[in-house]
Order: C-alpha cells, then structure tokens, then sequence
C-alpha cells in the first residue's frame, strides 16, 4: 500500500515569477521504502521534505500539486487532522538537534510531552517506554540520562535525543534532515549505524535529506538529486555512485574527495540560479560543459534505463572516471630546509586557575598537551582530529589569538613569540595570518571588498589610495575573482566567494605562514575543490608555508603534504598524506582511514568519549 | 540601502511620515519663530491679563499679559538647543566608553559597568540639582550635567550592541593582523553599530528634552523670562482652572514634538532593520 506520495508538487515564494523553490516534484513510497534527497544548499530539499508532513514555511506557498500521506492530502488538510498525523504516522527528525531542544528542560521530560500530545498511554507507561526509547537509540544510562538538561549531552546524544522523540509515537514515516551535518566521523557513522538498525527492525519508511551522498548511501535505497528546486536524477543508490546520468549528479560526485585517490578533485564552475530568477530550459545548462541548444528547452525527467529517471536531453551511460591524480604538486618544489615555523611541547588550557581551585586541588584540564611540529617554506601541514580534540585550539595559541600555557612557537628569524597578539610586533603579525572558518563572520559585513583588501595593505605596507587600488585588484585576480567585486559586500557574494576573499585578506600580507581554520567546512562540496586548488597554488606559488586545520580527513589528503592526527590533545601520528593514508601505523589512526573509505562503523572498543554519542 | 531609499522606507509607513512631519515643522518653527511672533513674547499688559483666546491673542494672555502663542511659538527654541548639544556629549562619551569597554572586555568591562550601575542608581534631577546648585542655572550648566546623566544609559546600549559583533570572526580576525584597538573600533565595530546608535540618538533626544522642560518646571532649566514650555506651564499652574490655555498650548507643543521624535525614530528603526532595546530608559 502506498503510504506517500507527492504529485508535481510545486512550491515558490509569494511573489511567484520566475524559478520555484521546489519545481513538480513527484515520487512516491511504501512502508518500508526509503528515500534520499540529495543537493547543495539552496536546491530546495529541506523545503520538500518539510512538506511531506504538511509545513511550508512562511513566505512560500504552494503553486501546484499535492502531497498525500497515508490517505489524507496534508497541504490542504485542516491543522487538527495534519496535527494528528503527526506523531504515529509522520515524524521528523530536524536538522539540528541542539536548536530543536529545549534548552530549560530536562530530556526525559521533553520526550515525556511529545507522547503526551499526541495521547500515548497511560503516565506510568510513558516512563517505562522513555526510558525503553534512550536504551532503543542506544543512549548510556537509559535510566537516568532523561534527568539531563541539553546541554548535558554531547552533539551525538542530542542527536539520538531527538530520534527517541521522533519513533516515541512509533511513525510509518522517519524524515530525517540532515541528520549528521556537524558531527564528527566517528559520530556519524554511530547514527548511521543506529538509524538503519532501526529501520530494519520496524519496517518504517525513510525520507533522508543530506548534502553528503555518501550518507544516504548507508541510509536509503533509492537517491534523487536535486538542482535548484528540481529532481534531476532519481535512481537506485548504487547506480547512481556508480554510473551518474545527469551531468549534474556526475559533477557533483567528481567534487567529492576521495581518500582512495588523494587529489584535490575538480569543482563546479559558476554558481547555481537563485530562486525568482527566470526559469527556461535546464537550469544545469550555465554550468554544463556538454549544453547544447537543445538545453534551452526544460528535459523532462524521463526513464533512461529500469527505475533510473533522469533529467537530461543527453544522459551520460558511462562509469564515473577516477579522479586523474594531480599533477601540480609533483611539479613543485619540493618542500623542505629550514623550518619557516616550529612549535615545541605546546600545551594550552582554557580557564584561569583560581586561587580557591587551588586551595581545593582541582586541576585546569588541558586540552592540548605537548604538541610538536614543523613547517617548512611551501609545506602545507594538515592537522585532522574530531571535534573538542583540540586542533582549532592548536591553531589559535600558535596565532597568539589564546595563550598557550607552555612550549614554544618559533617564527624563523624571530624566535620564541610572545603569547598574545598584542605583545607580538607587526612583522611578525605581518608573516603569519589567519584565516577563518565561515567567511561569513570572519569579513565586515558593512565593509566593501575594497575596504577588506585595503587594511592589511595599509596596516603592514603603509600602501596609499593608489597602492591599494591596484594591490587590491590584482589579489582579486589571484583568488579568480572579477574586479568589478571590489566595490561589493560580503552579503552580495556566494560562500565560496567569500572565502576566496578571506584569503585574498590573508594573502595580502605576503605572509610566511597561512593558518587555515576548516576553512572549507562551511562551503558546498561543488565549490570546496575550488578553495583546495587555490589555496594550493598560492601557497606553491608565494612558497607561504600553510598548517590546514579540518575534520575531514579525505580533504586534507588530498591537499596536504604532511598530516599530522590529533587524539585528545597529543598528536599520535605525523607523516606523508600518502603514506598516513595507505599505511596508518597508530590504532586511532586507521578507525579514522577506515571511516573516512567507507563509512564503516567505529569499532566498539578505543572509541573516543565522543563517540559514546 | 542608501540613505534616499531608507528615508523612503520611512515615509512609505504612515506612522513614519507623520513623525518625520511633526520633527520637520517643529524645526522650522523653532527656527524661524522669532520673524513670525505676532507680539513681543515679553511684553507685559495690566489690562490684558488672562485674555481668552480672540482676535488679537489667538491663544490667549497669560497672568502677566503676554501673548501665549507668541511664547509658545518660542518656547522650544532653548530646550531643543540644550537637548541638542546635551545629546551630543552623551552619544560621544557614552559610545565611546560603551565600545571601549565592550572591545576590552574582562575586569575593565565588569569595573566599569559597575560604576556605570552605581550612577544609574543616582535620580538624575537629583544630580542636576546639585550641580545647579554649584554652577547656577542655565545652558552651561545643564549641557554637561544632561549630557552626563542621560549618557549612562548609552554606555548600556552601545556595549551592548557591540557585544554582538566583538565575538566575531572578522573583529578576531582584525585583532590577529594585529590593528590598533582605535582601528578596530572605528572600521570594524562602529560600522554595524551605527543604526543602532543613531536611533537610541534620536530617543536620547526627546527624553533630554523633556528632561530640560520638567526642570525648567520646577525652575532649575531656562531662567524666566525667557519664553519655554516648561517654563509656562509652571507659570500657568496656578490659573490652570481659570484660564486652561494657559498650560493647554505649551503643553500640546511639547507633547507633539515628542511625539514626534518617537515615532520618526520608530520607523527609523524598523527602515534600518534595528531594534530598540525596550527597558533601557533613563528615568
């Protein structure tokens, strides 16, 4: 019996010209089924899965379709009966679960009130089945872990939090919202493990959203690309990785990297269309290197091969290439000779030790403890570890922007540097710069670029107006930017954009040294390759020496030269990406290779206390 | 968004354009009141006292005989002037401390914003009185004491709302290219606290200038005889039974330019996308 399903549902903001948020969106599921929606931030995705469950968000409205959800048409349905589908029919699990958590009440008692909505058993009952959900997610302590407040738990147990409170009403229907963005590896992969056990055992469908294919691979069946605010592609999961029809679906898999073949991979040029924005033929079409004429017609989105639907005149049949291996830093020098920075024994803590914390004996616990490395002229370091292993921490007391509490951080020819930026002089500021992770906090939003470019200029180089102007143009011109931009704001630019300006920033110092703060994390995967490559080519061209700080072990593979892994606050391994990759000496390092090449699940005994999650 | 298209943001609603109206005509009367007054504001007449509104004195006289319109048409010009330049020195040194502290943050911030509590606590018509006490009444006296009282509630507002951006990344990143604390103030912070600051400018104002009125009420702001709102209800008080006009027409002028002022900085507010701290008032 069909359970959902959508009919050309079309949704778009009130204004209604031009390009819709979600464009005749149509399939349909059984019990049991499973779907993933796959797509860059903006394709609509999350405005899709929304309303399978009858919520369109204000601003937006429905142009045209439906979406029928156990016999009942949810978008038109009154509020009482969407209401009571919710809960034993439908349920979701949002996007983050932190937000979606209430702050100022314990999580048993959260759970508690979402049963009690929707009339599930008697008081007594409820307890037990609270406390049977926590065992069912796999919480620790299922007895007493409902007497914790959010903040109590860690991002993995909020996360399995918020899944206890979506199956507590038993649904037919899990959708699942990007349901391990800003976890970590190891996390990850224990919600994965935990969400397909669990559909296994109760037969529910799934509707997953994610930006990441590799994550549906492990959670549904069948995956359906989007692109701005259509399904492009539609097809069984393996197909698709395999064989991808859609030039979209192929770009965008081609953009991912692989820890099998560590190279930067190739990026999408161009950007994707904004919604209102005129609506003719295929959207991909800009951006497609095979558009024809015949592109300025809309390609219906019709079956190529047995359940394989794809939205393309011409569909590619052939297997995805393996990525070429990466010829640029072959080409190089080698990097090597005098290290340009080294850092002995660094420790950092956070918290000052107060002087009634030392009378009682309570120690500041550490976070980094006795790290040691170096950089030479042109090296790029990458630093890899789970989130609260200490590797931003690293960065920031090495930048002077949190003091270290012992150990060295040596700059060639400047010695020991002082803790904080403020005690550290302007060369040695100049030949070491930062660069953040989101370029949306790290630029002014009221600045023009002109203004963002000018202040290192003007701060280290004393450069006047003219000066400026034509530094400021030529940095563009480095990071592939127009010069027409100069005059822009931040809020004007795509996020890849952004960061490209943030290294121009960076750059513009002509440092010695960039530190990189996960700088790609916050980007789509289609634009993250393009910031690797540039990021490669400045500091291979300038010979600036890079330490590149991010969780995701195949990015820093396939940019870095060395790797260094980072486990609570200790390195445990430094070496060649290469060699780390292929052949991981330490313990902790292989679970990582192992989840990084697969998605596998962590092995039970030596995972960190993260992962307890 | 342009200062043009903000300044249609704010015509466009409706509350908006009456504000800015009342603000504009206000202005222009003030200014140019002393070529329009149809009698001398001062002039005394035994045989006119507490004239009903006519022909000749279409407000009314007052109990000394003199013109109420003519007065009240005055009657802003020393307020609006002290409230002026007593906004000035409280936006400057308010921000300025409020920023300061918000930017350097720890032991310096907690001192300061306690001592800043600490002169909250003080009514502020009692410091005025004291200080009038020592210096004498008029401008030079007020401008400093209001500018200093009514100040201490910048230093909230502009702390505060340059907290939101000093944990930012782009203040951090300023901070690791090593810029001067002048610098980072000035080009980083004070560019997305500037809505904010000239809105709370625009409260500051009005609540100064109703400040100034209740203390020349109680005879502690503008000396008589000038002409000034304040002033002439006091003046009115005890006929106010008699001869309603007047404290009826000081009273409407008063209250229309507040008015005024409040709504023109709403739809202010609401054009630049800033919210108005509510609860944050000097009282």
């Amino acid at each position: 019996m069909t359970l959902i399903t959508v009919e050309t549902l079309s949704i778009a903001g009130e204004a209604g010209s031009g390009r819709a948020v979600v464009a005749e969106a149509a399939f349909s599921l059984t019990k049991g089924q499973t779907l993933g929606i796959a797509g860059e931030s903006g394709c609509g995705k999350s405005t899709l899965l929304l309303a399978l469950m009858g919520i369109v968000k204000p601003g937006l409205v429905v142009t045209g379709g439906g979406v029928r959800l156990a016999g009942t048409e949810v978008l038109t349905a009154p509020a009482e009966a969407r209401r009571r589908l919710r809960g034993p029919v439908v349920a979701l699990v949002p996007q983050s679960a932190a937000m979606a958590l209430t702050p100022t009440m314990r999580v048993g008692a959260q759970l508690l009130e979402a049963m009690e909505v929707h009339g599930h058993l008697d008081e007594k009952d409820r307890t037990g089945r609270v406390k049977s959900l926590f065992a069912r997610v796999r919480l620790p302590d299922p007895d007493g872990i409902g007497e914790r407040y959010p903040h109590e738990l860690s991002g993995g147990q909020m996360q399995r939090v918020a899944i206890a409170m979506a199956l507590s009403c038993a649904p037919q229907l899990l959708l699942l919202d990007e349901p391990t963005t800003g976890l970590d590896a190891f996390t990850q992969a224990g919600i994965l493990d935990l969400l397909d056990g669990l559909r296994r055992e109760t037969g529910m469908a799934m509707v997953c959203v994610s930006h990441d294919i590799g994550v549906l691979a492990r959670l549904t069946a069948r995956v359906a690309v989007m692109y701005a605010g259509r399904v492009v592609e539609d097809r069984p999961v393996a197909d698709l990785l395999a064989r991808p029809a859609h030039p979209y679906a192929r770009a965008l898999l081609a953009s991912v990297p692989r820890l099998s073949a560590p190279a930067i991979p190739p990026s999408i040029p161009g950007r994707p269309p904004a919604p209102g924005s005129p609506d003719r033929g295929c959207a991909f079409a800009p951006r497609c290197a095979q558009a024809q004429a015949l592109c300025a017609t809309l390609p219906p989105l019709r079956e190529i091969a047995p359940h394989a639907w794809v939205a393309c005149h011409r569909p590619k049949t052939a297997a995805l290439p393996q990525p070429a291996p990466d010829p640029a830093p072959q080409a190089a020098p080698v990097p090597g000779g005098a290290p340009v920075l080294s850092v002995h024994d660094l420790s950092v803590r956070y918290g000052r030790q107060g002087w009634l914390g030392r009378l009682r004996g309570i120690e500041v616990p550490t976070v980094v403890e006795a790290v040691s490395f170096e950089l030479a002229r042109g090296e790029i370091l990458g630093l890899v570890g789970e989130s609260g292993s200490g590797k931003s921490t690293i960065l920031r007391a090495v930048a002077g922007l949190w003091p270290r509490s012992g150990g060295r951080v040596e700059l060639a020819g400047r010695g020991n540097l002082p803790l904080r930026t403020v005690e550290r002089d302007r060369q040695t500021l100049q030949r070491m710069q930062v660069v953040f992770q989101n370029p949306d906090a790290s630029l002014n939003p009221r600045q023009t670029l002109r203004e963002i470019l000018a202040q290192p200029l003007r701060l280290y180089f004393n450069a006047g107006p003219a000066e400026v102007e034509a530094n400021a143009r030529a940095l563009l011109a480095d990071v592939r930017l127009d010069p027409v931009y100069l005059d822009r704001r931040p809020g004007q630019l795509s996020g890849g954009e952004r960061q490209r300006v943030a290294l121009a920033r960076a750059f513009a110092a002509k440092p010695d040294v960039i530190l990189c703060d996960e700088v790609t994390s916050a980007l789509d995967v289609s634009v993250q390759a393009s910031v690797l490559a540039l990021i490669r080519d400045l500091c291979r061209s300038r010979g600036t020496a890079c330490l590149f700080v991010a969780h995701d072990l195949a990015v820093v593979a396939a940019l870095c030269d060395r790797v260094a892994v980072l486990h609570h606050g200790r390195l445990v391994e430094v070496g060649p990406a290469k060699t780390l990759c292929t052949q991981p000496s330490h313990d902790y390092t292989r679970q990582l290779v192992a989840i990084a090449m697969g998605h596998q699940s962590p092995v039970e005994t030596g995972v960190p206390v993260a992962a307890t999650a | 968004m342009s200062a043009r298209a903000v300044l249609r943001t704010v015509l466009a609603q409706r509350s908006g354009a009456v504000g800015v109206g009342l603000v504009v005509a206000h202005v222009a009367l003030a200014m140019a009141a002393p070529l329009l007054v149809p009698h001398d504001p001062t002039a005394q007449s035994a045989e006119m006292i507490l004239q009903a509104p006519g022909w000749m004195h279409p407000f009314g006289t007052d109990r000394l005989g003199r013109d109420v319109l003519s007065r009240a048409m005055l009657g802003g010009r020393d307020a609006m002037l002290i409230a002026t330049l007593a906004t000035l020195v409280a936006m400057v040194w308010g921000t300025g401390l409020g920023l300061f502290v918000a930017l350097v943050g720890g032991r310096l911030d907690a001192f300061a914003m306690r001592i800043v509590d600490a002169l909250m606590s003080i009514p502020w018509v009692l410091t005025v009185m004291i200080f009038v006490a020592a210096l004498g009444v008029g401008a030079m006296a007020l401008i400093p004491v209001l500018g200093f009282s009514y100040g201490l509630s910048v230093v909230y507002i502009a702390r505060a709302a340059a907290l939101d951006f000093v944990a930012r990344d782009f203040v951090q990143a300023a901070q690791a290219r090593g810029e001067r604390r002048s610098t980072i103030l000035w080009r980083e912070i004070m560019p997305n606290v500037r809505d904010t600051l000239a809105v709370q400018g625009a409260m500051q104002w009005s609540w100064i200038l109703l400040g100034v009125s209740s203390l020349s009420f109680l005879g502690l702001g503008v000396a008589p005889p000038a002409s000034d709102w304040g002033l002439m209800i006091a003046d009115g008080r005890g006929v106010m039974q008699l001869a309603p006009w007047t404290v009826l027409w000081p009273m409407t002028m008063l209250s229309s330019l507040i008015v005024g002022v409040n709504l023109a900085a709403d739809a202010f507010a609401r054009a630049l996308g800033v919210d108005r701290a509510p609860g944050v008032v000097a009282t």
